[in-house]
């Protein structure tokens, strides 16, 4: 286990992570090939904060990091229960051991109960496929009540915000999603400024936070943030429009925008790779800064950087989606059903879906969150508090070095009427939680 | 009155004037001969058909006509990635000598870069509507000289194809503006481009809610429904009214499929055939413009639109014609060739010549 010990030096880490280290070794945890990524992984958590659910979510390190806290856990309860001879043994061990190892499964725990929240956003022309492409990455469709505009209604249209929630649960864990619909964008005679009302509200949802994390009670504050705008790009342009480029320019400092190539069945290979190209070409020379996959580390598997490579080269992903399910060669697929054949959604070599939903949901929601969280929304609240100190020192002349907001500060009263509406708030979200459940087991 | 005379038979006892035999029908005058006279004549002169694309870039415009014409009649030039599209739409004409069976065909092609690709689109009908006047200006300053040429060069645009994009739903505010102002100048045929992205369901309920959208708005696309003369006309029109927009696909590759060589687009998932009436309705286009109504496109635009145009501009001039042939316009704004003066008159041969109807060439 010795080549695992030059990542310590790497890390500033607290005195004691070298002893984990060799402890791990002694007690022989599992494979080895789970080993490197282990130490690594155990280095790491020990000196992040884990106050919030930042653990990186692969699923070896998940498991990983199972199999090393799960003896801890026995740990300690067979502490609390009678001491055995095998109990001495392992107390000898437990001198050494701070166990702390067992962080990420408690957070792992608590983010279970707690549940997951997610705002995605979805932008482009009318008739791309966006509602299509929701049903079939989150198997819901959100878009049942929905009455196609007739060509009358659609030249007075003018861009409108929808959101629609869904509650997803899978295999114990709790999703709430939203999705931001922006129906009538791009589709006007006369398209200036059509991005306005999006990037207002992206602002809007920002303000809200700022208020409320700068407000006197922050138990339940509600997280509005858009965390990802998936941009339907046309495929039937040559590259990026100008309405394209409007849109990305204004919005790709608030938001993470990952653009998306639509109806991409309509292409054939050569042309999907060219019509790539020349998008990540217009993307650099137009200056718009598109969300970024992480670089994964250097310490990874072969596999994982292959497939981390794989995904930064695929992109802009060249989606299809499809609300319906066709037989082809004796299997029930989700697909689109052609007179020259099947197109298939999940399959990788038809179209980029598989590899959309994988980065979406499987690996990179968290990372998608942490960015909103921590560059767009830190460069807005910078932004405003800058403009509000220049005006404080204006208005007043005087120094404040903590940005008040101008909220009146409430009394006793108030406050005590805040918590009891919290309280009250609470209970009701749970009570319907029960409904909901006893809707479902009916 | 003798019974015998009432019921002529071919071998009746009728006085038969000296020149025909008895018992033999008479000999034909021989008018067919006229036709071939004319097949002769149409050899030797060619045919002229100018057509207009019309559409955002991208949907395949090029392409068709390439395919339309079976010949690299177009060649379209993608602008470097980064370069802004330009302000002011640009009209580019091309024009080729196409040659089959002996019979040539001067086919001019003008297609529309940058049409609907702003974000203000406003107006963007402009220049094509500019341009189509501008074409029936040129031909009538031609007729209303006093020593015409025998052909007058038809530079009048015959046929403007329109694009819609295959989003599914139904045509856009852009589409039915334009559609409206451009119905009443010029024969227009819209169709469906990249029609691959459509399954079948898909594309008869996007079909039927064009066509309800284009009757909501008066839209009169070509066949138009009062141009057809008669019954046998109407049932052909009628039925290629049912299937208007076409749901097109356009391709100039080849490809291999089950022995067979056919024009197509091979995707990972099957070989779309373009000239194959269960993948695509490219045929019904292509039979549409060239095989059956090509000759009907230009006699509207020659008899209706032109005439349109023409009665316009000669209210505007305010003043009655002189007498047969002489029209005095006042100079016109859209054309930059003519002055709009008419010629010194010329020996009263010259006079003569133009008392004629404007004869219809063809």
């Amino acid at each position: 286990m010795g080549p695992a010990v030059p990542q310590v030096g790497d890390i500033p880490t607290p005195g004691f992570s070298s002893r984990v280290c060799k402890t791990g070794a002694r007690a022989g945890f599992k494979s080895n090939t789970a080993r490197k990524s282990l130490t690594s992984a155990r280095l790491r958590l020990a000196c992040l904060d884990l106050g919030g659910p930042n653990v990186a979510g692969r699923a070896s390190r998940v498991a990983a990091m199972d199999s090393l806290a799960a003896p801890q856990d026995r740990l300690v309860e067979q502490l609390l229960s009678p001491r055995t001879q095998a109990q001495r043994r392992l107390k000898d061990i437990d001198k050494q051991y701070v166990g702390f190892a067992t962080l990420p499964n408690q957070v792992h725990r608590k983010s279970v109960k707690k549940g997951f929240d997610f705002t995605l956003m979805v932008a482009g022309e009318s008739g791309l496929g966006k509602s299509t492409l929701v049903h079939s990455l989150f198997l819901t469709d959100l878009y049942k009540d929905r009455k196609l505009l007739s060509a009358e209604e659609r030249i007075n249209q003018t861009v409108e915000i929808l959101k629609h929630t869904v509650d997803i649960e899978e295999k114990g864990v709790k999703l709430k999603l939203t999705i931001v619909d922006t129906p009538g964008f791009g589709d006007a005679v006369n398209n200036s400024e059509c991005w306005k009302p999006i990037s207002d509200y992206v602002d809007q949802q920002f303000e809200q936070y700022f208020r409320d994390e700068s407000g006197l009670n922050r138990k339940n504050i509600q997280d509005n943030r858009v965390h990802c705008c998936l941009y339907f790009i046309s495929p039937f342009g040559h590259g990026l429009r100008p309405v394209d480029v409007g849109f990305m320019k204004a919005l790709h400092e608030k938001v993470n925008i990952v653009p998306l190539i639509a109806k991409a069945d309509c292409l054939v290979p050569s042309e999907t790779r060219k019509l790539k190209e020349r998008i990540r070409e217009e993307i650099d020379k137009f200056g718009i800064h598109v969300y970024q996959f992480p670089e994964c580390d250097s310490d990874e598997d072969e596999d994982f950087k292959q497939q981390d490579r794989e995904l930064k080269e695929s992109a802009p992903f060249a989606v299809i989606g499809s609300n319906t399910v066709v037989e082809a060669k004796g299997q029930r697929v989700r697909g689109r059903l052609y007179p020259w054949g099947i197109v298939e959604v999940e399959n990788q070599a038809h179209c980029d879906f598989v590899k959309l939903r994988n980065m979406l949901i499987r690996t990179h929601m968290h990372d998608l969150k942490d960015v909103t969280c921590d560059v767009h929304y830190e460069n807005y609240r910078a932004h405003c508090i800058q403009q509000m100190t220049s005006k404080l020192t204006q208005d007043s002349r005087m120094e404040s070095p903590i940005p008040i907001l101008p909220l009146p500060t409430p009394d006793a009263e108030t406050e005590k009427l805040i918590r009891m509406k919290d309280e009250e708030l609470r209970r009701m979200q749970e009570m319907l939680q029960k409904m909901k459940q006893q809707m479902q087991d009916q | 009155m003798d019974t015998l005379r009432q019921s002529p038979s071919p071998c009746s006892s009728r006085p038969s004037s000296p020149r025909t035999p008895p018992c033999e029908t008479p000999a034909p005058v021989g008018i067919e001969a006229v036709l071939d006279q004319l097949k002769i004549k149409a050899m030797k002169t060619g045919f002229e058909f100018n057509i207009m694309v019309v559409g955002q870039s991208g949907l395949g415009k090029s392409t068709m006509v390439n395919t339309l014409f079976k010949s690299k009649v177009w060649k379209s030039t993608l602008p470097a990635p980064g370069v802004p599209t330009p302000q002011t739409l640009q009209l580019h004409s091309v024009t080729h000598v196409i040659e089959e069976k002996g019979l040539k065909l001067k086919l001019t092609v003008t297609d529309t870069p940058g049409f609907g690709d702003q974000i203000n689109n406003s107006n963007c009908w402009e220049p094509i509507l500019g341009y189509i006047n501008e074409q029936y200006e040129q031909y009538l300053q031609e007729e209303i000289l006093i020593t015409r040429q025998r052909h007058i060069p038809d530079t009048r645009v015959h046929c403007c194809v329109y694009f819609v994009p295959p989003t599914g739903h139904c045509l856009r505010p852009l589409d039915i503006e334009f559609l409206q102002r451009l119905c009443r100048t010029v024969n227009v045929v819209p169709v469906i481009a990249r029609a691959d992205s459509l399954t079948i369901e898909e594309r008869e309920a996007f079909r039927s809610r064009i066509q309800k959208d284009l009757k909501s708005h008066c839209i009169d696309v070509y066949p138009q429904k009062h141009f057809d003369e008669d019954v046998n006309d109407r049932i052909l029109n009628s039925k290629i009214r049912e299937r208007i927009p076409f749901a097109v696909v356009g391709a100039d590759q080849e490809h291999l499929v089950n022995g067979r060589c056919v024009l197509g687009r091979k995707t990972n998932w099957g070989v779309i055939e373009v000239e194959n009436m269960e993948h695509c309705e490219f045929p019904l286009l292509r039979d549409l413009l060239i095989r059956s109504h090509l000759q009907d496109l230009k006699d509207i635009t020659h008899n209706i639109h032109y005439e349109n145009y023409r009665v316009v501009r000669l209210k505007e001039s305010h003043q009655l014609p002189r007498g047969p042939g002489w029209v005095n316009l006042s100079p016109v704004n859209l054309a930059p060739t003519s002055a709009g003066q008419p010629t010194t008159p010329r020996p009263s041969k010259a006079r003569k010549r133009a008392q004629e109807e404007p004869k219809y060439e063809f």
